[in-house]
């Protein structure tokens, strides 16, 4: 071949033949709906089957409310969930934990337990042949979990480590203050518990949340995979016949959240700070969803959205900016979020509220709108593409009452909408004033800009 | 086109045929039908990486990777984003050791669409100063928040090639120093694509649900006429292994807790794969899971440490980069812990590997959890388009991404032993990371 080629930047941006059409898209296959069973047994558990052969694994997901039932902020229930989520694994009355991990791994499986203010979750996978073995772990676990005082004992002093590794993130850091601004001390805030807390938890209280919290009435689990649905349920009702008796206790709705000033918290020598805000919004039922997520899209819920394109392409000035909407069994709330460079931590909050200004009162073009209804409906698609996010999204909708229904039938109703319901949704949710939030940043360094522009209340 | 060969279908459920084609101007195309669901994948592998960039200009492979986003002759700056993300898509890009990655993933529809937009930048990409300051910007906000504003940032990634490592390609940092950053210009960033972004040194890869005749014509009618350019010569980033156990340590100010990681050699995938693959299964048996080797003895048994865990390769995936990479073991471990303490329970436990070899039934359970990862991992068209494509690049077949799960469940006991065997203490690396004050 010849020498190399060396040219100018400007050489290379340009051809003889200029700039090319961007070609239309082509004709849409539509999905046909998968096989499946969605019953609800004799103790109240609800089990979903769906038929997804495309490798050869099932999938598997139990949701099960797990609210405080004290229902107040100073209670020990985060840590003992916590302790309780972290053990679990650690034996049953005929399980050793080796035992447990190799039973799954020779079905190529593996069984998780994680749990929030809302609910405990297990997410599980194993190879098609092995649903037997990960249902009959599955139930062990839920029924017979003896959480050993050796064991217990040093996942204790391990997970008080991770909180203490956790504690330093600045993400975590940020979250855990805009959940005491947003709510106060309602039970939502604790999502990761104290490490003193966690200390403090015995084997006793672990043992009684396991007997009093673990229940199958309003619990919902799932199966998806390379199995036949109407099987797979008769497998998961042999499986787990002995759960039965009681409802699991579900989260009381959240506090109305008030519009407040940001505030400031103090992380010393920082070089990033993070900002946080949020308002009221609303969730799936409601007939503005759609809108709301479209305009949404429009703010920051994409790359090709306005925040991005100001805070990221034009002003250089963080790596990720995003505004998304958090579900809740209630309701939902906005959360529009951006790390920084802490020279900017004013100049950026001072954008984002122009931007939320901006789109309240100048609202998203038609083409904004259709480029955000094109990237919802494809990315639903493409999330609903694999098994394990099939799974995932149809456990989180049983979870909150509905069914796959939903979710197949969102895309309807995402064409539907029309623009100027999308500027009402944008006028009716995203004006700055709705906000309340925090800022996470060297206070030395950006106190002085945040007292410029007001708004931010900064504790002395 | 000049030829086309037609795999037949592999052991993969999912797969469909795998067609190869090279175009005119030396573009290595892949076809891949998968017509599970309504969505097809396109992907452009670039055979240069962070190791290929000129010293001085540390972190420039990734730098240009963003400003391959930033517009070409026929797309304004932004327009990338809008064009795939309004079609429904998703997109992005990465920069390995030896390799660069731009792709997206889309409903079917968008199939002419995406091969449009990937040929547009890898004809004329518009690199422009402006663009060039802006990124240098947005880099540096990524680094801050994946490296220097988090407890263990670029551990192990960054801060353990220099200590294995002596030359400039294998130890330097791919994120780069901002003063490197801050001066590269666009003659830099011109020379770089003509030098690199040849289309007779890249791979395309195109996934999901499509025609494999069909989606030739339009490779074609898009890559078609892109001028072939020189393809430079691939360099060996070859150097000897350590003679000695080499050790550094580093302090950061945001963690909370020491860590520990140890850099071995790996044998080289290109001619002793059977050999890389036993140290990956290695891997597995000594931290996957409650019962793996190291997870036992030093998280329950000894108590020595909080979390451990061991990988072949830098990025976390095996098969990544070419000769030289690096078996990695990582360990957090509390303040009174010596870090030899560790080291020799390593040793210990690596020394029983290798005499007695691992137990069949372990080693079984150790498969097959690996054949459950890659069958969920390619049941995401994303994953597996990745795979194909940096297999065929990095390792010269694609069908190895495939092939994978069979390929560790041969493995024999006796390869395992010899691998734990060959992790030893007179020549390896061990960086220390020491929580403290202003780093």
């Amino acid at each position: 071949m010849s020498a190399p080629t060396r040219r100018s930047a400007e050489e290379i941006g340009s051809t003889p033949t200029g700039p090319r059409p961007l070609p239309d898209l082509g004709p849409q296959r539509a999905v046909p709906a998968p096989d499946e069973v969605d019953t609800v047994l004799g103790s109240g558990l609800r089990v979903i089957a769906v038929r997804r052969a495309e490798v050869p694994m099932v999938e598997l997901r139990l949701r099960v409310p797990f609210a405080d039932p004290a229902g107040t902020g100073t209670s020990d229930h985060a840590a003992v969930a916590e302790v309780l989520s972290t053990t679990i694994l650690s034996g049953t009355r005929t399980r050793s934990r080796v035992g447990i991990d190799d039973d799954l791994a020779g079905v190529g499986g593996e069984i998780g337990f994680s749990v929030d203010p809302e609910r405990l979750a297990v997410s599980g996978h194993a190879l098609a042949e092995g649903l037997d073995t990960l249902l009959d772990v599955l139930a062990d676990l839920v029924l017979a979990a003896t959480h050993p005082d050796d064991e217990l004992a040093r996942e204790r002093d391990r997970l008080v480590e991770r909180i203490e590794l956790a504690s330093a993130q600045p993400s975590v850091i940020a979250r855990r203050a805009l959940q005491e601004r947003r709510y106060g001390d309602h039970p939502v805030t604790r999502e990761m518990p104290r490490a003193e807390e966690v200390t403090a938890v015995t084997a006793d209280a672990v043992r009684a949340l396991q007997d009093a919290a673990l229940r199958p009435g309003g619990s919902v689990l799932v199966v998806v995979g390379d199995v036949d649905p109407g099987d797979a349920v008769a497998r998961v009702e042999k499986a787990l016949a002995g759960w039965t008796g009681g409802r699991a206790e579900s989260l009381p709705a959240l506090p109305a959240l008030t519009a407040r000033d940001l505030l400031l918290v103090d992380r010393p020598g920082a070089v990033q700070s993070q900002l946080r805000l949020s308002a009221p919004a609303v969730g799936r039922t409601d007939p503005r969803y759609p809108a709301l997520q479209l305009a949404n899209l429009s703010l920051g819920g994409y790359f090709s959205s306005r925040l991005v394109e100001n805070l990221r392409e034009d002003k250089g000035y963080t790596y990720h900016a995003s505004s998304s909407l958090e579900l809740d069994a209630h309701g939902a709330a906005l959360l529009v979020e951006t790390d920084v460079a802490s020279e900017v931590t004013a100049p950026a909050l001072l954008e984002t509220r122009y931007e939320l200004g901006r789109l309240a009162v100048v609202p998203p073009t038609a083409a904004e709108v259709e480029s955000a209804r094109r990237y919802l409906v494809g990315s639903l698609l493409i999330s609903m593409t694999t098994q394990a996010g099939y799974a995932s999204t149809v456990a989180s909708l049983a979870a909150h009452g509905l069914s796959s229904a939903w979710i197949r039938e969102h895309p309807a109703r995402v064409e539907a909408v029309t623009v100027d319901e999308v500027a009402a949704a944008a006028a009716e949710f995203f004006a700055p004033t709705r906000f309340t939030g925090v800022v996470v940043a060297d206070a030395a360094a950006s106190a002085d800009g945040l007292r410029a522009l007001g708004g931010v209340e900064i504790p002395s | 086109m000049t030829s086309s060969v037609t795999a037949p279908g592999s052991t993969d459920s999912t797969a469909q045929g795998l067609h190869r084609r090279v175009l005119d101007n030396g573009l290595r195309v892949l076809l891949v039908p998968d017509t599970a669901a309504p969505v097809v994948g396109v992907a452009v592998h670039v055979d240069v990486g962070f190791r290929s960039e000129p010293e001085g200009r540390t972190g420039f492979a990734h730098l240009f990777e963003h400003l391959m986003f930033q517009g070409s002759e026929s797309l304004e700056k932004l327009a990338h984003f809008r064009h795939v993300q309004s079609s429904g898509g998703v997109f992005n890009g990465s920069t390995h050791q030896d390799y660069t990655n731009y792709f997206e993933v889309l409903p079917s529809a968008a199939l002419e669409r995406a091969l449009f937009l990937e040929a547009d930048r890898l004809r004329a990409p518009r690199l422009t100063a402006e663009n060039l300051r802006n990124q240098v910007d947005v880099v540096k906000e990524e680094i801050r928040l994946n490296v220097l504003n988090r407890p263990y940032g670029g551990f192990p990634w960054i801060l353990l090639p220099p200590v294995l490592y002596d030359t400039y390609p294998n130890a330097h940092n791919g994120y780069g120093d901002f003063t490197d950053l801050e001066q590269a210009d666009l003659d830099d960033a011109a020379g770089f694509f003509d030098a690199y972004y040849a289309p007779g040194n890249a791979v395309l890869t195109v996934v999901g649900d499509l025609d494999p005749d069909d989606a030739a014509a339009l490779v074609e009618k898009h890559f078609g006429d892109i001028p072939a350019r020189a393809v430079p010569e691939r360099p060996s980033f070859g150097e000897p292994p350590p003679d000695r156990e080499r050790r550094d340590t580093v302090t950061d100010a945001n963690a909370p807790m020491p860590a520990l990681a140890v850099g071995y050699r790996l044998p080289d995938p290109a001619t002793d794969l059977p050999g890389y693959l036993a140290h990956a299964v290695l891997a597995s048996l000594l931290t996957d899971g409650e019962a793996a080797r190291l997870t036992q003895r030093l998280v329950y048994g000894d108590e020595l440490v909080t979390d451990v865990s061991a990988s072949c390769g830098l990025m976390g995936a095996p098969l990544d980069a070419r000769d030289p990479d690096t078996f990695t073991l990582t360990a957090v471990h509390p303040a009174s812990v010596e870090p030899d303490r560790i080291l020799g329970a390593v040793d210990e436990e690596l020394a029983t590997l290798a005499a007695q070899g691992p137990d069949p039934e372990e080693l079984r359970r150790v498969t097959a959890r690996w054949a459950s990862s890659l069958h969920r991992e390619h049941d995401r068209l994303m994953s597996r388009m990745l795979a194909l494509g940096s297999a065929e690049l990095v390792q010269g077949r694609a069908e190895l991404a495939d092939e994978l799960p069979g390929m560790l469940a041969a493995v024999e006991p006796a390869a395992v032993a010899a691998a734990a065997g060959s992790l030893r203490p007179d020549s390896r690396a061990v960086l220390t990371v020491t929580p403290g004050g202003a780093a």
